[in-house]
């Protein structure tokens, strides 16, 4: 392999990867993707699934309301196997303080063009009967949805495939740097420039990049389905998954199109292992049953922990790297990495051809970071 | 410790067959305190099904009898789904929680057959071989019903001869295994006259019954239930129309707790040392585990390891001689009843490899180990978690196992939410505690 054989290297073949491989092979850049294990295999095979709005920021909002207007558009197109499903999100009140969240959160919403609902208790116990009764409401955002990540991915990388982009599973890389990738094999590869979209381990491959692990499990049941209809969060969790420092769980529940009931969350720093432990796993499903007492009835049969990529600032890297213009950096996308992807794609494309962008990219630039203070 | 209601015991053996009997009894003759769990009704395990009153087996008798003049504490109809912390067990019976505290752990969870895909292996009336024997112990009426036994291993011939005494007509027994490995396994048996007995009672409760080597079946047939089998035999295909196919491609480990708890697998099986020790300090592994090997190393090694895990290792090491006889016959075993290379071509591209997912043949292609298949198929995701299309992926694709991951069965959300104090409650009612 040449120097001119590549524009794009893209490290990481997770669904962030996947997607700056897609859209920089539209473009027409010449595109090689690397992984050192399967498609999908990182924090993506981890996740849930979320297709949803946040607002815990201006740009957080920005980018995960331009991300799931992608995704709603490429809805048609996804096959069976990616589960996409418009299921819709439920923020959860437990109380008129969280009640006054819902107001804020829903004027936030639809002035910016985001549908959203407000639901008291009684419609709250029609839209899902099988949370608990005495919750203060919530608000409904119905154009939120779930798919199955690891398949979304290779539904990316199949489309990448047919732009030309060329695909390498198992290949470790060991370094990268001004425009050169190092496997671990020995061999190197030269591109104009190299993403690097390895989430979780990105540090490894870009020392100083502020983006720790963020622990977290979740639990899977058999079929059960309509026992539960929309996502649903918590609002307590805006109290809860704020704390930068401490572990923390949250009733966060999934429906899968299976009928499948996916159960988190939780969230813990320090942790190096993705082992299940026993123990947040149980303060989890404490959560989740205080929220759906019908839950515990369940036959749950599989828990798995992964590692969320996470920032100061709990916005995602994507531009260049400080300190080196060749290495362009996908990653840090903590939670939200299946929802904002195919943004991620398309503002890595914009920057490497110099289009302008659907949203200001200030916020995103790994730059940024790099001047902040680093707990924020 | 504060609660002194709480239930510790020194041993706790999981599985109660052959193996996990004779662990038990031995540590508790040494004055251990020891538990038992297993998921069945009754003591026994697959092998020695039903207690000892139910027990057709003279050996069988007399370790049930010795097991219950040293009373080990039974738990029976409760499953180990994991671990709380380290010496602490998280068990379900009847879906109410329970946590067991242990010093040694013995793992005696013993073997399930293999299932390999082929076209129709779906069909309703295609069942396991030990799975139908046990659902004609329960009840289901085999008398004048043609049942074709097929697959590899010593289990067939079990299989058909209770099925026979039952009233089941078995129109042939297949063996996907040569008759030159066959015979090969016939000489070694030799140096084990215990086995040929054995092999002499079977081959008299089967009469007449017609066996076939380097026979397995193509596909089974029929419109909503199964007809006929279509087999390969010596080259030839031959369609034998039945009622049942009873199958069961030798045996694999249930070694998911096992891998669970960190013990250093090779090649599907736990590595021990010769007192049975796991990789893990304080664990212990004793049976088919091991290694496939049948009842009577199962029992000895059931030995080694309860008096082991007890503290008494000279009489531990009294029975290394034997031990090492008898386990001889895993390598043999093994070789004898290896599945042939013509078996990774039966499917169909349209052939159901994971029942649970509805994951077929043709889906598994073009991926490049067990966890990107599982990934992007779910293939081995749904709530036999695997245990069925596990080891068929392994031997159809040469991968290597998934990784396990908890709970070990299918488990009420409730009992992994450990709420600690419901637990202690709940095992203080249950065992007489003292608090």
């Amino acid at each position: 392999m040449t120097a001119s054989s590549h524009d794009v290297v893209v490290v990481g073949a997770g669904i962030v990867g996947a997607a700056c491989a897609l859209e920089c092979a539209r473009r027409g850049m010449r595109v090689t993707v690397l992984d050192r294990d399967v498609i999908g295999g990182g924090s993506t095979a981890a996740g849930m699934g979320h297709i949803v709005v946040m607002d815990d920021s201006p740009a957080q909002f920005a980018l995960t309301q331009y991300s799931r207007q992608l995704w709603n558009e490429l809805r048609d197109d996804l096959p069976a196997e990616v589960e996409f499903e418009r299921s819709g999100t439920i923020w959860v009140a437990a109380d008129e303080e969280e009640m006054e969240e819902v107001r804020r959160k829903h004027s936030y919403y639809t002035s910016r063009g985001v549908n959203a609902e407000i639901v008291n208790s009684a419609e709250l116990a029609i839209l899902e009967p099988n949370l608990r009764r005495g919750l203060a409401g919530g608000l409904l955002v119905p154009d939120d949805g779930v798919l199955y990540p690891p398949c979304a991915a290779s539904f990316l990388i199949e489309r990448a495939k047919a732009q030309g982009v060329a695909i390498h599973l198992g290949k470790a890389v060991q370094q990268i740097g001004r425009g050169r990738v190092r496997l671990s094999d020995g061999r190197e590869i030269s591109a104009s420039v190299v993403v690097n979209a390895t989430g979780a381990w990105a540090p490894e491959l870009t020392p100083g990049l502020e983006i720790r692990r963020r622990k977290g499990h979740l639990v899977i049941t058999d079929r059960y389905p309509g026992f539960v209809r929309h996502q649903l969060v918590e609002l307590g969790y805006l109290k809860s998954a704020h704390s930068i420092s401490s572990d923390s769980v949250a009733f966060n529940v999934q429906p899968r199109k299976t009928g499948q009931v996916l159960i988190g969350s939780s969230r813990q720093y320090g942790a190096e292992s993705a082992e299940v432990e026993a123990e947040i796993t149980a303060k989890m499903l404490q959560r989740a049953q205080y929220y759906m007492p019908g839950l515990a009835q369940l036959s749950a049969i599989r828990a798995w922990a992964g590692f969320r990529p996470a920032t100061p600032d709990k916005l995602p890297l994507i531009g260049p790297a400080p300190e080196d213009p060749a290495t362009y950096i996908a990653a840090g996308h903590e939670g939200l990495g299946i929802t904002t992807s195919l943004a991620t794609g398309r503002l890595i494309a914009d920057q490497l051809t110099g289009a302008d962008s659907s949203i200001p990219i200030g916020p995103y630039l790994p730059s940024r970071v790099a001047q902040e203070p680093s707990h924020v | 410790m504060t609660s002194a209601g709480r239930e510790q015991f020194d041993v706790i053996v999981v599985g109660a067959g052959p193996a996990g009997i004779a662990a038990a009894t031995r540590a508790a003759e040494c004055g251990a305190r020891v538990a038992v769990v297993d998921d069945n009704p009754a003591l026994g395990g697959q092998i020695w099904r039903g207690g000892a009153e139910k027990a057709e087996d003279m050996q069988a008798r007399e370790w049930m009898n010795r097991f219950q003049k040293v009373g080990p504490r039974l738990f029976p109809g409760t499953r180990v789904i994991g671990q709380q912390q380290s010496g602490m067990l998280l068990a379900e019976e009847r879906d109410v929680p329970r946590t067991l505290r242990y010093r040694t752990l013995i793992l005696a969870t013993g073997a399930r057959e293999r299932f390999l895909p082929f076209p129709g292996w779906t069909l309703p009336n295609v069942m396991g071989a030990g799975g139908l024997q046990a659902l004609v112990k329960s009840g289901l009426p085999i008398h004048e019903k043609r049942v074709v036994v097929a697959g590899s291993g010593p289990l067939l011939l079990a299989v058909a001869a209770y099925l026979r005494r039952h009233g089941a007509e078995i129109p042939l027994i297949c063996e996907q295994t040569s008759w030159t490995r066959l015979a090969g396994f016939g000489f070694s048996l030799i140096s084990h006259p215990g086995k040929i007995a054995q092999g002499l009672k079977l081959k008299l409760g089967l009469g007449f019954v017609p066996f076939a080597a380097n026979c397995w079946p193509l596909a089974a047939q029929g419109f909503d239930r199964l007809e006929s089998v279509l087999v390969s035999r010596n080259g030839e295909k031959q369609e034998i129309a039945c009622d049942y196919l009873a199958c069961g491609f030798h045996l694999v480990p249930n070694n998911e707790l096992a891998a669970l708890l960190g013990c250093e697998l090779r090649g599907g099986f736990v590595a021990v040392d010769d007192f049975l020790r796991t990789s893990v300090p304080a664990v212990y592994c004793a049976g088919e585990l091991t290694g496939i090997g049948g009842v009577e190393l199962a029992v000895v090694e059931g030995e080694i390891a309860g008096l082991a895990a007890a503290g008494d290792e000279s009489a531990a090491r009294a029975l290394f001689g034997n031990h090492r006889k008898l386990q001889k016959f895993v390598s043999s075993l093994a070789r004898a009843f290896a599945p042939r290379e013509e078996l990774k071509s039966l499917s169909s591209p349209e052939t159901i490899v994971c029942r649970c997912e509805d994951v077929t043949f043709a889906r598994m292609g073009g991926h490049a180990s067990s966890r990107a298949a599982k990934l992007h198929t779910r293939c081995g995701m749904g709530p036999c978690q695997g245990r069925v299309c596990g080891p068929a992926m392994e031997f159809l694709f040469s991968w290597e196992a998934a990784s396990v991951r908890p709970p070990v069965f299918p488990a009420r959300v409730a009992s992994l939410s450990g709420m600690e104090t419901e637990l202690e409650v709940e095992s203080d009612r249950t065992t007489g505690g003292t608090r």
